[in-house]
């Protein structure tokens, strides 16, 4: 009997040491991501639970207790960011179709350019405008407002005479996020395969078909996805919203009095300085609420673009 | 309500660079004609100005006139959208909407021509233009599905419903059949032979069998070389083109010995 010689160990393609490295690199970056969101999580998780449980003074004066607390900054903040969606995605899709399929190319690329700097100016500097520039600006808008569309409740009154409302805010907001908007809007409006434009054109579409039929089909879920990071950016803000905003302490849609509770981010901001460790628990508490709200909107976003998605597949 | 084209002196630019010179030919109506030529002699770029859809690329332009039915598509007053209502065309790859159905697709021409089509009126255009696309029996009971999970022989013939859906008088083909399998082009093949007694079909492509195959007259472009435009060397019937050609170039380049 011949002895058999051992089986070779079972074949593995051989693996390059370029694609090791590079696996290696990118697992890593997904990784490193998760990690820093998880160590944010569980730092507001350890700094901000106790300030679930604060003496009634801490929630003084509007409140008795974190709910009562955090309930009208939580209102204020999504507030000031929806008026900022509002304003600013339209804006933004119009000024990026412009860009990608209506200007020529010797003004889109420099208009390009100038809306990618507007990111660059520091947040501070829009509130610095908001104060000095715009709220004086509006406040006659305001008066207006009140007394021509005083019956609609958004504008009931009794307008603020500084103009630093939530409005204001909410417009200096959507400024602040119209770059980001703009730009990933506008990358995938160029996108939009070649062909299918060229078919809607030749069915007779014109150029606003053309558009409707499929670039904004073929973008849609990269236009969802725009809007929530302008949304993240707008609920996460600070600076500007803390030095625009005179903040009062309600619960209200009247956009243009100054009775409107501030936003989280600026809340923490105007108070961190001068808190007792029992405080700064109840603001760290704040960030926690405003950390799980923004994301439950990007999974809800998430869930909305996936939907329609998986309606188109097969 | 098919009609005949009318060419003549036509230059067709990309910015500053002359593609196609002086063409001068008449597409007879309710016919087949066949452009053929090697590759970026000209002949994709001149069927696109047949329609108006070569202005679409940035610094286009084009030189001279092209008569359909006694209106010239390029006098300064014709909208470029009416054109292409009348002149339909179907590409290369086939191209229906992805976001949108079967029926939806056919329909998708209409819906810009005319807003309120009752439900009736628009089953019967879906039904009439996929079965004159040779597509309804084997759609007729997923026309709520997407057009993309068609194969790509279907999504052709759907491409061309949704260009007949509209009624054009002329339809443009840019070899409709090159990114197909040779079952689904013999499919289209048999469709162009009976869509020519309603259309006037202009059809390029690069199969000489094909042009053979399908077309009454066929047209002959060709390039002295990289940088030089794209000129009509020869326009006859087709039986004549691959049996005695005119010109020495044609008949070259139909035997093979290109040059």
């Amino acid at each position: 009997m011949t002895t058999t010689p051992a089986a070779p160990p079972a074949a593995r393609p051989k693996r390059r040491q370029g694609d090791r490295i590079f696996a290696g690199l990118s697992r890593g970056a997904g990784l490193f991501i998760l990690v820093a969101l998880a160590g944010v999580f569980v730092f507001l998780a350890i700094e901000g639970i106790p300030g679930l449980t604060q003496p009634s003074s801490f929630y003084a004066p509007q409140a008795s207790t974190f709910i009562g607390y955090v309930t009208p900054l939580l209102f204020g903040t999504i507030l000031a960011a929806v008026i900022a969606v509002i304003i600013a995605a339209p804006l933004s899709f119009g000024i990026a179709l412009v860009i990608s399929h209506y200007a020529p190319r010797s003004i889109a690329v420099p208009a390009a350019y100038v809306v990618d700097l507007l990111a660059a100016v520091p947040s501070v500097v829009f509130g610095l405008w908001g104060i000095n520039v715009l709220a004086r600006k509006v406040a006659p808008g305001y008066e207006w407002l009140y007394e021509h569309l005083g019956f609609i409740p958004f504008f009931a009154g009794p307008p603020s005479t500084t103009g630093r409302t939530i409005l204001t805010a909410g417009i200096v907001l959507a400024i602040m996020i119209l770059p980001i908007i703009t730009a990933i809007s506008r990358e995938i409006f160029a996108q939009t395969p070649r062909l299918h434009q060229e078919a809607a054109l030749a069915l007779g579409a014109t150029r606003w078909e053309m558009v409707r039929l499929t670039v904004f089909p073929y973008a849609k879920s990269g236009m969802v996805s725009a809007v929530m990071l302008g949304l993240g950016r707008a609920l996460g803000e600070t600076m500007a919203v803390a030095m625009v905003l005179s903040a009062g302490g309600g619960i209200t849609f009247n956009l243009i009095s100054s009775s409107n509770p501030a936003s989280i981010a600026s809340n923490i901001a105007n108070n961190y300085k001068e808190g007792t460790p029992g405080k700064v628990a109840v603001l760290i508490a704040t960030g926690l609420v405003l950390f799980l709200v923004t994301f439950l909107v990007n999974f809800a976003a998430r869930w909305l673009v996936g939907r329609s998605e998986r309606r188109m597949a097969r | 309500m098919a009609k005949s084209i009318d060419v003549s002196d036509l230059d067709i630019y990309y910015g500053d660079f002359l593609a196609v010179e002086s063409v001068n030919m008449t597409i007879p109506a309710r016919s087949v004609t066949a452009l053929i030529g090697p590759s970026g002699c000209g002949k994709s770029t001149f069927l696109r100005s047949l329609n108006r859809m070569h202005e679409a690329i940035p610094g286009a332009r084009v030189d001279g006139k092209i008569i359909v039915d006694g209106q010239s598509l390029y006098d300064p007053g014709v909208d470029p959208v009416e054109v292409r209502r009348m002149v339909g065309m179907v590409f290369q790859r086939p191209n229906p909407f992805p976001t949108m159905s079967i029926y939806e697709n056919v329909l998708a021409g209409l819906r810009l021509n005319n807003k309120k089509l009752k439900k009736s009126a628009a089953d019967q255009v879906v039904e009439k233009s996929l079965k004159g696309a040779n597509l309804w029996n084997e759609v007729k009971d997923r026309l709520g599905k997407p057009g993309m999970g068609l194969s790509g022989g279907q999504q052709q013939r759907l491409c061309i419903a949704r260009a007949i859906a509209v009624e054009p008088q002329v339809l443009l083909m840019d070899e409709p059949c090159s990114a197909l399998d040779p079952i689904s082009t013999s499919a289209i093949e048999d469709l162009i032979h009976e869509l020519k007694s309603e259309y006037t079909i202009v059809i390029v492509t690069h199969n000489m069998q094909q042009a053979a195959r399908v077309s009454e007259d066929t047209a002959f472009f060709n390039i002295a070389g990289t940088g030089k435009p794209g000129k009509l060397i020869e326009m006859n019937p087709t039986k004549k083109i691959f049996s005695v050609p005119d010109e020495p170039a044609t008949e070259a380049y139909i035997s093979g010995r290109f040059g």
